[in-house]
């Protein structure tokens, strides 16, 4: 007995004693989908990019190189994006969304100041697609295929590339030479663009070149005509081909005072068009209520501040020689605009028609294979049309419409292109669960109000296609991307580590999860998922 | 461009850890080489206030002395749950004493060290609110009027929670207990009584005399780190939510001592020789209720009659601590 005076058993560490027995639960660390990316129509990881922005200068290229991992329009989309991520954003519930949106346009910019390129990083696979249309499904789905190492033409009837981009967007929310750069970055990487090459009938373009695949993205690009009885006198446009005409420098006279008839960003844009080429008066008639209004709150906003005016729950009834007849209309029970049969008078020297486009198919006239249904093609979940090796996206497809979809139409059916190129089956995307607001702890996050890109003064708007809305400062831009609570992801805050009363959290170091759960000591009290701020821990019963 | 010149950390200090921080900004709870000086494996109950609020103490207390710590502890909870023999879960040198006179031991502790010219050694003396406010009341008011180099610590969970959940002086009125039980006209325990046990200190005008939470560990950690520069009696009373004796649910210990000092309930201050010297101010108020409803322990001022005259005499002081410490920030007053 080699013990002290009155000891007789030798001192023992607790450690022995394995409390995890008691627990009923146990604390699994998840990775759930963040509802931006839920939300984001191109399929960016937005919370993963924002992750590597918030180490501010030294993670920027990261967090570009992120984006570009599914979009390689980074500036382009920063501006003209209608955001759908901070409409889904959490932190909208606490204050105000993060300005997703400007952190990307800063990236994107930075990317172009900084001349960051992306490559092809596979060997050749020496398969050929042709992709027709130059438009964000077109381009997209080119630079998805070519960095997959496939050889990818583009062939688009336009003289220029970026389709809507370029001809269906104003110069003032795009600036031409963003496109342009970041077009060029596409073309960088081998893709052989063939402007003004129409292609008329897509069965002889494969068999005459012998491609492999293809992917069909022309658009909707023929403006929608109304059955509008009209006098010999009338001076009818439609918007679709003004836009056009503008981006190629030409200036239509549109007169004093301009009608603008439709409900839709097309509608705005034509309006705000038509104030800088000189209209006094640029009048949006359309048909329901600014609720009811298809463009979007921040586009109705803009064009307000820049003097456009807006008739609600009007309908042309007649148009001749600088005089409109337009009659009021009333909503119904289903909110249905009916009509009142109350007509009055409207002058305008010029009436802009923006009521929609469609596609022009006439391309696939000779394949019969290829359903054509209501002005759309069907495609499978593939994205493929009934002919194999040839699929469809953007605004061909049936379904929402606007720049987004159609490069996130062009990441996926890159994907299922080149996963049929290579035999293999088709790879569907995995259902994540979201993380909704509840789960996070929002108390840990700091007090953030948002911040907002400066616009241009309007007086200069109206004379002027300069870029409306600015881009942020670098300060600002790593500010919002701090702002991110990166929800349903652990972000490195160590309050599992720190919380545990058991030290049954242990901290392994390193990126990513840096945790793990000692199973021999967690009690499974639930703290460390109580106190995550992102809810990136849940507690799962034990099994028995 | 209105440039934004606030710096924004994401979370700033409300964290344990914060990658965008630099480490000396961190805790030492978020260190990997944090001593862990309350070890696994002890016994207290699922999601245990004291022992996240005696670890958090003395990992902090260790860091700021170079690991040159002994410990003094009372009888109960703390150290039923962490030391039946044979086994310990401390990782410090670390005596029990009686349930009364762990600041005498610890008073004894300080002058054996300065008899042997141990300077580099400090003390630290821990109890919980049975052992600091009621029974050890007396050798604790002497070890302040001496003025003894150590740091006593009460760890308050508002109760005699080892011994199944008897009323303390520490026990907040109307609160439910074995002895306390919700009958009559006044259920729980009977208002005015109890103690505040820093103001106490305060009056023996010690060196220092702080306040703090399980919810929040900046401030805890700093109040440590801040005692072990000093000298003399120091007292820092740690209010440490007890599952079990309060009713809440495990994984709410954290989440109930931030709403103690969100609501007002429980003031978190500073003190330096009988002076208050500063706060740490509500960050979202929220009314009394929102504590209460969480703790079975005030769940019959919910039942039927609910009472409301109360929760209202609660608030009331609530309200008072607002008004006494200055709890509110006077911008967010004023908007």
């Amino acid at each position: 007995m080699d013990e002290p005076f009155a000891i007789t058993l030798d001192v023992g560490s607790s450690r022995a004693n394995k409390t995890g027995s008691w627990r009923t639960e146990r604390p699994v660390y998840v990775d759930l989908l963040p509802p931006c990316s839920g939300a984001c129509p191109a399929g960016e990881d937005v919370r993963e990019w924002l992750y590597e922005a918030e180490d501010g200068a030294a993670g920027y290229e990261r967090a570009w190189r992120r984006i570009m991992a599914a979009n390689p329009f980074p500036a382009t989309m920063g501006r003209v994006c209608y955001h759908p991520c901070e409409s889904s954003c959490n932190r909208g519930q606490l204050d105000e969304a993060v300005g997703i949106n400007s952190i990307e346009r800063f990236l994107g910019d930075e990317a172009l100041r900084q001349g960051w390129t992306v490559g092809v990083d596979v060997p050749a696979t020496g398969r050929t697609v042709l992709v027709v249309g130059a438009g964000p499904c077109g381009l997209a789905a080119a630079y998805h295929l070519a960095r997959s190492g496939h050889t990818v033409t583009i062939r688009d009837a336009g003289p220029m590339a970026g389709g809507m981009m370029r001809f269906g967007i104003p110069a003032y929310r795009l600036p031409r030479d963003v496109l342009d750069r970041e077009v060029a970055r596409i073309v960088a990487l081998g893709v052989r663009l063939e402007l003004d090459t129409k292609v008329d009938d897509l069965d002889a373009a494969l068999r005459r070149d012998g491609f492999d695949a293809a992917f069909l993205a022309v658009g909707a690009q023929v403006g929608r005509r109304a059955h509008l009885p009209a006098g010999s006198a009338a001076h009818v446009l439609e918007a679709i081909t003004m836009l056009h005409d503008v981006a190629e420098g030409e200036r239509p006279l549109l007169g004093r005072r301009v009608a603008i008839y439709g409900g839709g960003n097309t509608a705005i844009d034509a309006a705000r068009t038509a104030r800088r080429l000189g209209a006094e008066e640029a009048v949006i008639i359309y048909r329901r209520t600014r609720e009811r209004m298809p463009a979007h709150d921040s586009e109705v906003r803009e064009a307000e501040d820049e003097g456009v005016l807006f008739r609600w729950l009007s309908t042309i009834k007649h148009v001749d020689g600088g005089v409109m007849r337009v009659e009021k209309m009333e909503l119904d029970d289903t909110g249905f605009p009916q009509p009142t049969g109350e007509i009055e008078e409207l002058a305008a020297d010029s009436l802009i028609l923006a009521l929609g486009q469609d596609t022009d198919l006439s391309l696939l006239d000779a394949m019969g294979d290829v359903e054509v249904r209501d002005g759309a093609v069907e495609v499978d979940a593939t994205m493929m049309t009934g002919r194999p090796g040839v699929f469809a996206g953007g605004d061909v497809v049936p379904g929402e419409r606007s720049v987004t979809v159609g490069i996130g139409h062009g990441r996926r059916a890159a994907a299922y292109i080149d996963a049929w190129l290579a035999g293999l089956p088709d790879r569907s995307e995995e259902v994540r669960r979201t993380a909704p607001f509840e789960r996070l702890n929002t108390w840990y996050f700091s007090e953030a109000p948002r911040s907002h890109r400066a616009q241009l003064e309007a007086a200069r708007r109206e004379s002027t296609f300069d870029e409306v809305t600015h881009g942020l400062a670098p300060d600002t831009a790593l500010y919002e991307a701090r702002r991110c609570m990166s929800c349903g992801s652990c972000f490195s805050c160590d309050n599992c580590y720190g919380v545990c009363p058991d030290n049954a959290v242990l901290k392994i170091g390193g990126p990513g999860h840096g945790y793990e759960i000692d199973l021999d000591y967690c009690k499974g009290c639930g703290l460390c998922a109580a106190e995550c701020p992102a809810g990136a821990i849940e507690m799962v019963p034990e099994q028995y | 461009m209105p440039a934004q010149q606030v710096k924004l950390y994401q979370i700033g200090t409300f964290a344990v850890g914060n990658r965008l921080l630099d480490a000396e900004q961190r805790t030492v709870q978020a260190r990997m080489d944090r001593s862990n000086s309350l070890t696994s494996g002890h016994r207290a109950c699922r999601g245990c206030g004291e022992a996240l609020g005696a670890r958090y103490v003395l990992d902090a207390a260790m860091r700021a002395t170079g690991g040159q710590i002994v410990a003094a502890n009372a009888t109960g909870c703390l150290e039923v749950f962490s030391t039946p023999y044979p086994e310990t879960s401390w990782q410090l040198p670390w005596l029990h004493s009686l349930f009364g006179n762990s600041p005498a031991v610890a008073s004894g502790m300080a002058a054996a060290l300065r008899a042997q010219g141990r300077r580099d050694v400090r003390v630290v003396g821990q109890a919980g609110d049975g052992g600091a406010v009621d029974i050890g009341l007396g050798c604790l008011s002497g070890m302040f009027e001496r003025d003894d180099d150590v740091l006593f610590v009460c760890y308050d969970n508002e109760g005699y929670m080892n011994t199944g959940v008897q009323r303390s002086g520490a026990t907040p009125p109307g609160a439910r207990t074995a002895t306390t039980r919700p009958l009559g006209a006044q259920p729980g325990n009977a208002f005015g009584q109890g103690k505040s046990l820093p103001l106490i200190a305060m009056a023996h005008e010690i060196p220092y005399v702080a306040t703090a939470t399980v919810a929040d560990l900046h401030d805890l950690e700093a109040k440590v780190e801040h005692a072990m520069t000093l000298h003399g009696a120091r007292y820092l009373h740690v209010l440490v939510p007890c599952p079990l004796g309060w009713g809440s649910a495990s994984e709410d210990t954290v989440r109930v001592a931030r709403l103690a000092k969100e609501t007002g309930i429980f003031p978190v201050f500073e003190a330096e020789h009988g002076e208050l010297t500063s706060v740490s101010r509500i960050r979202q108020r929220r009314p009394v209720e929102d504590y209460l409803i969480l703790q079975s322990r005030f769940a019959h001022l919910f039942g039927e009659p609910r009472r409301d005259d109360i929760i209202a005499r609660i608030q009331q002081q609530a309200d008072r601590n607002i008004e006494r410490f200055g709890l509110l920030d006077p911008r967010a007053q004023e908007a």
